[in-house]
This record gives C-alpha cells, structure tokens and sequence, in this order.
C-alpha cells in the first residue's frame, strides 16, 4: 500500500495555494497530484507520488548512488583479485 | 519510465549479489518490513541471488494485513447501511471480516466506491451532500499524510456528510515489538523507504542502539533492495548496528516536514490492534480531538466490536516473521486468493498472496518446510 512512484511535474495550478494541484506525467499518463507537502517542488521535477500526493521531491544528484556504489564495488574487488593475482608468482 | 526501469539493470544486480556473496561469512537472519519490498523479493527472485546464508525474513508492513477484524466489521457495518456512499483503497476489499467483506456488500446493493485517494472520497462527498461518505483511512505513516488533508480539508470546508473509519498503524512499535519478542530472530532490518520518506530515520538510531541491530532505510527497486542488503550484511560482519540510508534519492534524515506537521495536527497516537499480533502500545493513529467530529466509528456507533480471527490461519506468525506461508496447511489448499482465510493471502504486498502468485508450485510439496525457512533456498 506504501506503492509511490516517481513522475515529472509538468505544471503547477496556482488557484488554490494549499493543495498547490500539479499535472504529473506517470510515462505515458498524466495524473492530478497535489504538491501540498513538497513545497520546493517545481516544474520539471521528479516527485515521488503516494494517492495523490508527492511525498518528496527527487534528488537527482541521490538518485545515482546506486549506480556509482556499484562501480566503487566493482572496482574495488578488481584492485583485490588484481592484488591477490599480482601477488601470486610468477611463472 | 525514468527513475523506475534502470533500478532493474541486471548487470548491476549481479555485481550487487557478487558483493554480498563476499561478504557474507556466516549465517544472517535480516527482515524487509515493508510489503512492497516483499513482493519486490518475491517478484524478481531477488532471494534467489543471495547466498544460502542470508535469510529474508518478510516483516509486517503491509497495512492490508494487519487492519484488524474489527475495522473490517466495522466497515462492513457502516457500508451495509442505506444512505452511505462507503470508499476504500481496492485492495481492501476482499478483505475477509468475521462474516463477510465489502465487495459481498457491494454485491448486494450497497454503495462501495474504489478511489485512488482519500481526496477523491472528498470529492464524492462534495457532490453529494444527501448521502454519508466515509472513507476507510488505513495505512501506515506513508498514507497517514494524505488521510489528514482529506480530514482537514473537510472541517476547512464544512463537509460535514464525511468521515474516515481510522485505523493507522506505525512501523517503529512493530519493529520493537518484533525485537522485544523471545521468539525473535531478526538480526537486521531493511525499514520501509517510503515510510521513512515522511518521517524520516531518527526514531530508528535508539532502536539500533538498544538491540543493537543494523537498520537501512531501503527504496523498492531490485537494486535498492539488493544494496540495502548488502549494506545491512557489511555491518553485521563488521558487528556494526547503525542507521544507514539506502533509499536518499527520496529520504532525508528528517523525513517530510510539511506532512509531519499536518499528521501531528489532525492525529494522534493511540494503541493499536495489529491483525494475527494483538495490540502493541502506541502503534497507531486516531484522530486528534478537533476532528473527533468525523470519526465515523463514533458516528455510525460501531466501536464496540469484537471478533475471532480464524484459527487455521497463521498470518499474525508471517508477519512477525516467525513461519513462511508455505509452513502453513491451508496455504494453496483451503487458502487462496480468491477465498482468503487470513489477509495476507488478499493484498498483493501480503507474504501469502506474493508466494502463491509466485512461488506455489516450486513450494508445493517439493521442498521441506524446514528449507523454506531461508529466503535463498525456497
């Protein structure tokens, strides 16, 4: 029930500033969203969404560090079979 | 769609389950609370790529779930009368009462709307001043901000044909309660991303501490799922129990100031009955004074019930993470989604429901119930 999922806020309805009513596109959909709780939210942002309400504004810059851990990871068990194959002698 | 779909890279999963195969250098029990990350498990087989040593165990957040028989009675009371148009999230449904649920109201003439959210049930209310709207407010702290506008909105407005049949929950008194039970085997815990995402983590740090557990706030993809595992395994092999945060493209350590506020405003905590758990101190929201006028138990009078849970149905030791589905005798047999005994076999974020869409026939008879118990081997 917790299901909240990110879309792109593609405008703001200012008419009625405590709602603060955006048109979010899901993909191909577009639904009503209100931004009452992201107030820093604007147009051309990420927001997360949970019946009918942003929850939080993406951060961008977050939404990467899955990715670049990974790579560290990555990186990181090379440098230790690089090691533990340099250690080895050599033939 | 973007922010959804690379979180599903499997190149980058396998490197995940490459780490925590690394890492992992004895046997650790770690729980994922949040339903939705159950079904994410289950789903993609994210168990599958783990080592034999680590065990998911699969925790109670799934509001379905855990909304006790006596709400559903209650709902089922209040929808079956004439005048009263009754809205709910669909999941609940199918929802099995002690005699009946809302859709076998809704089959005989009652007025039971699905809406995607509670202001929808705001709406209808506004459109039909001659009729009783009451809207089933359950869920956990994720929802409870929503529920409050509707309800504050309401009184703003002077809708008064609208109420919300309250039964909120809150995910850090079950996760204690989990600890605190001798029957617990919980070592870690992936916390519910999106619960965190409004209240944030600093209610987790003094749980950490006292039962020196890890907890990682983790996001609902495969690769969040995957990285809060392998972060939580980095710190029981380092004998660490912190808070991390997996999931920081949507929590900050201080959650969601904005809906706090309002959720403190238009609710209050109150004890809570968890389904197949019992009552657990402090575990729940109930309106707040102020909004007392549209609580729709007190304005149907139905909140003096009592009801029996089915005995042949074990969900209250799923969701402590105490049995698997398949460990139970109804499971596939006298349970199944369409005639549910219990209700995690109804939402499709309930532990029973998510094995038997995906799981039943590998569970079914071949494996020893013994060998279920870890995530990777069933």
């Amino acid at each position: 029930m917790c299901l909240a999922i990110p879309g792109r806020v593609e405008s703001i309805d200012p008419s009625d500033p405590d709602l603060r009513m955006a048109r979010v596109r899901f993909g191909g959909i577009i639904k009503q969203v209100s931004l009452a709780y992201t107030p820093e939210a604007c147009v051309g942002d990420y927001v997360i969404v949970h019946v009918g309400f942003a929850i939080s504004r993406l951060n961008e810059a977050e939404a990467q560090q899955v990715f670049e851990y990974a790579r560290q990871i990555g990186e990181l068990e090379q440098l230790k079979d690089g090691t533990a194959a340099g250690g080895a002698p050599a033939q | 769609m973007k922010y959804l779909d690379e979180y599903r890279d499997a190149p980058t999963a396998r490197k995940y389950a490459k780490a925590i195969a690394r890492e992992t250098t004895r046997p650790w029990t770690i729980m994922e609370v949040c339903g939705g990350q159950t079904h994410a498990i289950v789903r993609f087989g994210i168990d599958t790529l783990l080592p034999p040593q680590i065990s998911l165990l699969h925790g109670p957040g799934c509001p379905v779930c855990v909304t006790p028989l006596e709400v559903l009675d209650q709902a089922v009371a209040i929808a079956s009368r004439p005048g009263v148009i009754f809205c709910s999230f669909g999941d609940m449904l199918r929802v099995p009462g002690s005699e009946s649920d809302l859709f076998q109201v809704k089959s005989n003439g009652g007025d039971v709307r699905i809406v995607y959210s509670p202001m929808d049930a705001l709406r209808i209310a506004r459109e039909n001043p001659g009729k009783e709207v009451v809207f089933l407010a359950v869920g956990f702290e994720t929802t409870a901000p929503a529920n409050a506008m509707a309800v504050h909105r309401a009184k703003e407005e002077g809708i008064a044909n609208f109420s919300v049949l309250v039964s909120h929950v809150l995910v850090p008194p079950a996760m204690e309660a989990i600890l605190g039970s001798h029957q617990n085997r919980v070592q870690g815990f992936l916390a519910a991303g999106h619960v965190c995402t409004i209240m944030g983590y600093t209610e987790y740090e003094p749980l950490a501490r006292k039962y020196h557990v890890p907890i990682v706030v983790t996001g609902f993809e495969p690769l969040d799922i995957l990285q809060g595992v392998y972060l939580c395994v980095r710190q029981l092999e380092e004998g660490r129990a912190e808070v991390e945060n997996q999931y920081s493209r949507s929590v900050r350590r201080e959650g969601n100031r904005p809906a706090q506020e309002l959720l403190t405003r238009v609710f209050t905590v109150v004890p809570r009955k968890w389904r197949g758990i019992g009552e657990i101190p402090a575990s729940g929201l109930g309106l707040a004074p102020p909004y007392a006028a549209f609580d729709a138990a007190r304005r149907f009078r139905v909140d003096d019930r009592h009801a029996e849970e089915n005995p042949d149905c074990i969900s209250g030791l799923v969701l402590q993470g105490i049995k698997k589905p398949q460990e139970c005798p109804a499971f596939g047999t006298k349970c199944t989604p369409l005639h549910p005994l219990g209700a995690t076999m109804v939402s499709s974020e309930g532990a029973c429901a998510a094995y038997y869409k995906y799981r039943r026939h590998a569970s079914m008879g071949s494996a020893p119930p013994g060998a279920t118990a870890g995530g990777a081997s069933s």
